[in-house]
């Protein structure tokens, strides 16, 4: 192929312009370059004559360059002809000719200073709103529960045993692994420093009560806030996308009724049987380390985690766990009912919840914590 | 390349089986489509024209058969020569596909970006160019997927799939759930289009105007197999039961003008 795509021969005033080859897309950067080059020629040009008689092809790039070209001379006040176009690429002429060459104004905003203030404000501001809906949900579901106490019938129970599927029983098996794992590292840490001081024993203790008043419960939490939240987002968040929620409101269900309400109940169910469950596992991955490891035998271990934690430390664990539930489940739920219509938002959205109620399980955490400390248990 | 009757052939299917796990969709297809031409594909909604698009263009496996593009036949084509196919078709998808989390512009530059290595300058005068080619103001350019109406999408996505100047543009449906004028619109557009780009038009639809006005030639997809294909005057010439019903019924034309014509002979009866 040629690179010649363009010849200009310039005569005093006027300037004639060959063209030749392919004006078509694989050529459109060859031809910018040339065609750019033949529009900064000497500012003494008034006339200008461009012959295409011997350009081979034309597409919508070449003519539209073309067009450009006249254009470019046009407004410089040139009288401009084309000759010797062949007659199938006059209809694309014609077509191209009609484009208004304004470009669409570009969207507010920017990387400047101001820019960066007013993201930073926005986010601030987002904070406030985020809480807004965290209590209108919290009201949403208190009515949906009143609506549904009123009449149980309405409950939908298959939809609450099928995400009770989902997220209780099926995250068993991963729950019951990470807590043993966890159980098993906090021993064999414990074990290695406290035999510095002879206290290895002391290290049953610290298992117990950390496991259950606070290990347990967190990890759990935080598993099924990234495993169950996560899903529950993206879940109504496509819903919204394609209008499911919209069609469920025109035919007179509530989405919070029907969506959300099940939803949330499943978790206040399964995350205390999984705190539960992750307990156990993890105590017995601590028993396992101190016997194997520390050589504590399993009868000790028993005895020593008898003494060491009461009733009150299981129950301070447990009590957090439906709480920390409520908020994984509304803040899921609040985030996918923020989806708009790009696969975008719904990417954005359901990290941000899975963010969000990690940091709020342990804010949560942090506040049951003083309480718990305060009425002494 | 194929030719017959000095047309020359772009996609011959032959003999093309397509099934999912026992159903078999499509049974020993065979279809010609030339150049320039504008092929009008029906067949009852579920009988499988989707299914043979997607199979041309490659997203859905075959069970037996050939098809050969450009004479070319795909599966046994290397990547190389594959991705020169590809460059050469254009698709306009039943809901658009355009890409949600990128602007109009950035949709429309989104293949010439790929394909071709074009000054910032030059992509967004033909993003303009390819926008008002097809009937949009370049207002339109800033929004994004979800901000277009059902009409402004389907046009967004007719100039993306037009936007490396393909040879064949493959659409699916493109007039449904458009309202009569814009549905005219869009098949005079594609007319336009054709005649000036020198399109072959391998059209997925439902739209008895769209196959009386724009369509050179129309092919009928039925009992799994292509049943006819030809111009309007041979479907209505045709004895074949749904044929009939299809091109005779009380929404086509052919339907009405004889409703028409009944209505006419009872009138001056009841005088």
């Amino acid at each position: 192929m040629s690179d010649l795509l363009l010849q200009g021969t310039a005569d005093g005033e006027r300037l004639k312009l060959a063209g030749g080859g392919a004006w078509i897309a694989e050529n459109a950067r060859v031809l910018e370059t040339q065609i750019d080059a033949a529009t900064q020629r000497s500012d003494a040009v008034r006339r200008v004559e461009i012959d295409m008689g011997s350009v081979g092809q034309l597409d919508t790039f070449g003519a539209w360059l073309l067009e450009r070209l006249t254009r470019s001379f046009s407004s410089r006040g040139c009288d401009t002809k084309v000759i010797g176009l062949k007659e199938d690429y006059r209809a694309l002429m014609a077509e191209v000719h009609g484009v208004k060459s304004e470009q669409g104004a570009p969207r507010p905003g920017g990387n400047s200073l101001a820019g960066t203030v007013a993201s930073v404000g926005e986010s601030v501001a987002s904070v406030g709103e985020t809480f807004v809906a965290f209590v209108n949900m919290l009201g949403a579901l208190s009515v949906a529960l009143l609506r549904v106490a009123a009449r149980p019938r309405t409950f939908r129970f298959t939809s609450m045993v099928h995400q009770l599927d989902n997220v209780g029983w099926r995250a068993v098996p991963i729950i019951l692994l990470i807590t043993f794992l966890i159980g098993c590292i906090i021993a064999q840490q414990g074990i290695f420093h406290f035999r510095k001081f002879g206290a290895d024993i002391y290290v049953v203790d610290m298992v117990g009560i950390l496991v259950l008043r606070e290990l347990g419960v967190l990890i759990v939490t935080i598993m099924v806030a990234g495993r169950s939240g996560s899903a529950y987002t993206a879940e109504l968040g496509s819903m919204k996308m394609r209008e499911e929620i919209d069609a469920l409101r025109t035919m007179g269900f509530d989405p919070v009724e029907v969506l959300i309400l099940p939803r949330i109940v499943a978790l206040i169910i399964g995350v205390p049987i999984l705190t539960f469950l992750g307990s156990m596992a993890a105590l017995y991955g601590g028993g396992l380390v101190c016997w194997l490891y520390g050589g504590i035998d399993p009868d000790i271990y028993i005895q020593r985690l008898k003494e060491a934690i009461s009733l009150d430390t299981f129950k301070v664990g447990m009590i957090k766990a439906p709480f920390m539930a409520l908020v994984i489940g509304v803040v899921a739920c609040i985030e996918g009912l923020k989806v708009k219509g790009s696969s975008e938002s719904l990417g954005l959205q359901t990290t941000a919840s899975v963010v969000e109620s990690i940091f709020l399980v342990i804010v949560l955490d942090g506040f049951f914590a003083i309480f718990f400390a305060s009425i002494g248990m | 390349m194929a030719s017959r009757n000095g047309k020359e052939i772009v996609i011959e299917v032959r003999n093309l089986v397509v099934g999912f796990g026992n159903h078999i969709v499509l049974d020993h297809v065979d279809l010609d489509v030339y150049r320039g031409e504008i092929l009008g594909f029906v067949g009852g909604s579920g009988s499988g024209k989707s299914v043979l698009m997607r199979t041309i263009i490659g997203l859905l496996p075959k069970c037996s058969g050939t098809i050969k593009i450009f004479g070319v036949d795909l599966a046994t084509a290397s990547d190389s020569e594959r991705h020169a196919i590809e460059r050469r078709w254009g698709v306009l998808f039943q809901q658009g596909a355009l890409f949600s989390s990128l602007t109009v512009r950035e949709n429309l530059q989104f293949p010439i970006r790929e394909y071709l290595d074009l000054s910032q300058k030059l992509l967004d005068e033909l993003a303009v160019a390819k926008l008002e080619m097809v009937g949009l103001e370049a207002s339109v350019l800033q929004k994004f997927p979800s901000e277009l109406s059902g009409g402004m999408t389907k046009r967004v996505a007719l100039a993306r799939a037009l936007a490396l100047d393909p040879e064949i543009v493959f659409l699916d449906e493109p007039t449904s759930g458009l309202d009569p004028i814009g549905a005219g619109d869009f098949d005079s557009l594609i007319a336009t289009l054709q005649r000036t780009l020198g399109l072959t038009v391998f059209m997925v639809t439902h739209d008895l105007d769209s196959l009386h006005t724009v369509c050179d030639r129309i092919a009928v997809l039925a009992d799994h197999k292509v049943i006819a294909a030809g111009t309007m005057d041979t479907m209505l010439a045709s004895t074949h039961p749904w044929l009939k019903a299809y091109f005779h019924g009380k929404r086509s034309r052919a339907g009405q003008s004889e409703a028409k014509g009944a209505a006419a002979e009872i009138v001056p009866a009841k005088r």
